[in-house]
C-alpha cells in the first residue's frame, strides 16, 4: 500500500528556531516517500527507558530530498513530552511513525483556495500551497495567533500567496483579532472556491460557520489528543456525520484529521450527541 | 536450537504465545499495515457488545508515569457488523481470532455468546468480566464471583464445545484468587488477567479530572507488578489451569517474568500504541531469552519461579531430580 506508515529511527539533520516554535528536521526517506500534505508523524519522547509510554503527535511542515528523504516538523512546547523534543540537537536519534492520517483532498480542476492557520496549525499549509499551485490553483493565506511570535510562516505566505492576511488577538500582527473576523472578507475578494484549515478547534469551528455561508467547502485538520495515532486505542473520536446522515465517533488519527468542516459536529466535541450511532439510549443501527 | 514456543488454551494449540491485549488492536486491519497477523499467536478483538456502542465523551486518554489511563467504555458497532466486516476479514486472511465479548447483563454474555457459536473462524471466547452489570446498579461482574461465575457457565454453555472460553480477570477485586476458582468451576477454560484497575488523575492546570468520564482504567508498566503478583496467586492456587498474562508488556523480559509465574501466553496491549510491532519483537525477545536460559520449551518455564528457592534454576525435570 503505497500509503501505508512506518516506523523508523531518523537522525536529526538539524534543529532551529522559529519565533516561539522549535523546528526539527529528521533524516526518515521512508516517511518522505509516502507522505502528501496533511500527513502527520508520531514521535517517542523521552529516550528507552521513558517513563512517557505516548508518541506525540506534529503535523508534518516540509519534506526535502537531501539524505534520501526529509521531513520536517514544527512544535511550541507544551509538557514533558515537547520539552524533551526541544532539547534535541543534530545526530540524535528520533523513533517516528509516519506518515499518518488522511491527507487534505485535492481539486481535480484549477480553482482558488484560502488556507487558513492558526498558531502552529499554518505549518502544514506550505507544502499544500506548493501542491496546489503546481496545478494550477491560486492561493490565498490567513494566518493568525495570540501574538505576532506565534504567528508561523507569515513571510513564506507572503512569497507564496496572492494574497496573505494576518490577525493577532493582542494586534501585535496585522490586523487585531481572529482568522475568523477578516475570513469572509478573503473569500468574498478571492471568490474563493474551498477553504483549507489548520489549528484549534475553536478557528477550524468559525472557519466552517463561514464557509457555510457562501456555500463552499472547508477542508479543516483537527486536532485531538491521541494515544496511538495508528487506530488501535480508539481515545482519539470526534463526531462526525456521516454520508449517510449518520453521525458516528471516529477517529481522528485515521478517519482524519482532515475532515468536511460541515460534517464535523463542532459543538459536540467532549460529548457523546444523544443521536450518535450507539449513543446510550440512544439509536442502536 | 529453536526453541518450542507452541502454547495451549486447553486443547487449542498456538504456535506461540504473544497476542493482543483486547482493546488494543484495532480490528486487525491497522496493525496488518506494520506487520503479517497470522504470525503472532492469537489477534484479540476489543470486546464485541449486542448493540453499537458510542463508547465514552473524550478525552478519553490521560498519560500518566509509565502508564496511562484510558476509558473508551467499549466504543463498537455491536455484534452483527463485527461478525459481518471484522471478524469475516480475520478469518479469510487465517488470523488466529480470540473474540472478546462484553455485557450488561448475564442473558446480553449469553446472546453474544450464541450469536457467535455458528461464526467460522473463532480460536476461543474471552469474557471481559469487567463491565457493569446494569441489573446490580452498575457493579462490574468481576467484584461479585458469583455473578462472574453465572456469566462464564451461561457462556460456556452457549458456545461449541471445542472453542475454549477465558475468563478475564481485574485485579481490583477482594480476593482474585477465589474470583479465578469461581470462574473454573463455573466452565472457563482459561484465565486472562489482567484487565486494567480503575485510576484517575486531575489536570491542575484546568483543575479537572484528566478523563472526561472521571475514571478510567490504568495500563502499561506501572500495572506489571499487579499482573505478576495476580498471576503468581492464582497459578499457584490453580497450576492447571491456563494463565494468559497482561499488563505493562513491553519487552520479551517483561514477557518471561509473567510466564515465570504462571502464565502460558502473554497478551500486549499499550505497548501496541507505542511500537505497532511490538507483539513481533516481544516473540522475538522472548525467544532469544528462553534460549539464553537453555530451554527447549516455552512450557518448561511456565510457572518456575513457583520452585522451591534452591531448586535447579533450568526447568521442570531438573526441579523434579533435585527434589528428590
Ligand atoms: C494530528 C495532530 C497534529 C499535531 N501537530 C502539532 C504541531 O504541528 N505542532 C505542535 O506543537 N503540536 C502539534 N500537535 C499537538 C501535540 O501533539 C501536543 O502538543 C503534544 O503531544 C504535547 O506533548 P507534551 O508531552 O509536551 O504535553 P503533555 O500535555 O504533557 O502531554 C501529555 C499527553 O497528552 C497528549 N496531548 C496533550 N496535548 C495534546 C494535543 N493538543 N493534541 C494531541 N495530544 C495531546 C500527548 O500526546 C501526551 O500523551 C498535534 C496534535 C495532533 C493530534
Ligand atoms: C485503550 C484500551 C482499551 C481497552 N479495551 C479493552 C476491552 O475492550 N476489553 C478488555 O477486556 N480489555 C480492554 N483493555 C484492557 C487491556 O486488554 C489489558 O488488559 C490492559 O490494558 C493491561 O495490559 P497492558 O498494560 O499491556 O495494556 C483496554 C485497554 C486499553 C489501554
Ligand atoms: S489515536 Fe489511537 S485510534 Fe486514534
Amino acid at each position: 500500500m503505497a500509503g501505508s506508515p512506518v516506523q523508523v529511527t531518523g537522525t536529526v539533520l538539524t534543529t532551529r528556531r522559529v519565533e516561539a516554535y522549535h523546528a526539527l528536521t529528521v533524516v526518515a526517506p521512508a516517511v518522505a516517500d509516502r507522505f502528501r500534505p496533511g500527513h502527520f508523524v508520531t514521535v517517542g519522547v523521552g529516550g528507552p527507558y521513558t517513563s512517557m509510554l505516548t508518541r506525540r503527535a506534529f503535523a508534518i511542515h516540509d519534506v526535502k530530498p537531501d539524505y534520501g528523504g526529509t521531513v520536517e516538523f514544527v512544535f511550541s512546547v507544551r509538557g514533558p513530552g515537547t520539552a524533551w523534543l526541544a532539547d534535541r540537537r543534530a545526530r540524535d536519534t528520533l523513533d517516528l511513525v509516519g506518515p499518518l492520517g488522511r491527507p487534505f483532498p485535492l481539486p481535480r480542476d484549477p480553482c482558488t483556495c484560502v488556507l487558513v492557520g492558526g498558531e502552529y496549525g499554518s505549518a502544514s499549509l506550505f507544502v499544500l500551497a506548493d501542491v496546489l499551485q503546481r496545478r494550477g490553483c491560486r492561493v490565498d493565506f490567513v494566518l493568525g495567533a495570540s501574538s505576532a511570535d506565534r504567528v508561523f510562516g507569515a513571510l513564506r505566505a507572503r512569497r507564496m500567496g496572492e494574497t496573505t492576511t494576518l490577525t493577532t488577538v493582542d494586534g501585535s500582527l496585522g490586523m487585531r483579532g481572529e482568522v475568523t473576523d477578516v475570513l469572509a472578507g478573503v473569500i468574498a475578494d478571492a471568490r474563493a472556491d474551498v477553504v483549507y484549515a489548520c489549528g484549534p478547534m475553536a478557528m477550524l469551528r468559525g472557519v466552517t460557520a463561514v464557509c457555510v455561508e457562501f456555500g463552499i467547502p472547508a477542508q479543516v485538520s483537527v486536532e485531538q489528543s491521541m494515544a496511538c495515532g495508528v487506530g488501535i486505542c480508539m481515545t482519539c473520536v470526534v463526531p462526525v456525520i456521516d454520508e449517510d446522515g449518520v453521525t458516528r465517533m471516529v477517529r481522528a488519527c485515521t478517519d482524519g484529521p482532515v475532515f468536511l468542516g460541515e460534517r464535523v459536529r463542532f459543538d459536540d466535541v467532549g460529548t457523546i450527541p444523544f443521536d450518535a450511532l450507539g449513543a446510550p439510549g440512544g439509536r442502536h443501527g | 536450537m529453536a526453541v518450542d514456543l507452541r502454547s495451549y488454551l486447553g486443547h487449542v494449540e498456538l504456535p506461540n504465545p504473544v497476542l493482543t491485549a483486547s482493546g488494543c488492536g484495532g480490528t486487525g486491519r491497522e496493525l496488518a499495515q506494520f506487520f503479517d497477523v497470522t504470525r503472532i499467536g492469537a489477534f484479540v478483538t476489543r470486546s464485541i457488545t449486542m448493540s453499537p456502542r458510542a463508547g465514552r465523551p473524550t478525552p478519553r486518554m490521560a498519560e500518566t508515569p509509565s502508564g496511562m489511563l484510558s476509558a473508551v467504555g467499549l466504543q463498537g458497532p455491536g455484534v452483527e457488523v463485527f461478525a459481518e466486516r471484522e471478524l469475516s476479514w480475520l478469518a479469510q486472511r487465517g488470523v488466529r481470532t480470540i473474540v472478546s465479548i462484553g455485557g450488561g447483563s448475564v442473558a446480553e454474555y449469553t446472546a453474544l455468546a450464541r450469536r457467535l457459536a455458528d461464526a467460522p473462524g473463532i480460536t476461543a471466547v474471552e469474557v471481559n468480566l469487567s463491565c457493569p452489570n446494569v441489573e446490580d446498579r452498575g457493579r462490574v461482574f468481576a467484584r461479585d464471583g458469583s455473578a462472574a461465575a453465572e456469566v462464564v457457565a451461561s457462556v460456556r454453555a452457549a458456545t461449541r464445545y471445542d472453542v475454549p472460553v477465558i475468563a478475564k480477570l481485574a485485579p481490583d477485586v477482594a480476593d482474585v484468587v477465589s474470583l479465578a476458582r469461581l470462574c473454573v468451576d463455573g466452565g472457563a477454560d482459561g484465565l486472562s488477567m489482567i484487565n486494567a484497575p480503575l485510576g484517575m488523575s486531575v489536570d491542575v492546570d484546568t483543575m479537572r479530572p484528566s478523563l472526561a468520564a472521571g475514571t478510567g482504567g490504568l495500563s502499561g508498566p506501572a500495572i506489571k507488578p499487579l499482573a505478576v503478583r495476580c498471576v503468581w496467586q492464582v497459578h499457584a492456587a490453580l497450576p492447571g489451569v491456563p494463565i494468559v498474562g497482561m499488563g505493562g508488556v513491553m519487552t520479551g523480559r517483561d514477557a518471561l517474568e509473567l510466564v515465570l509465574a504462571g502464565a502460558c501466553a502473554v497478551a500486549v496491549g499499550t505497548a501496541l500504541f507505542h511500537d505497532p510491532y511490538a507483539c513481533q519483537r516481544i516473540l522475538r525477545e522472548l525467544e532469544e531469552l528462553l534460549q539464553a536460559r537453555g530451554f527447549d520449551r516455552l512450557a518448561d518455564a511456565v510457572g518456575l519461579a513457583h520452585r522451591p528457592a534452591g531448586a535447579g534454576p533450568r526447568n521442570r525435570i531438573e526441579l523434579e531430580e533435585s527434589s528428590l
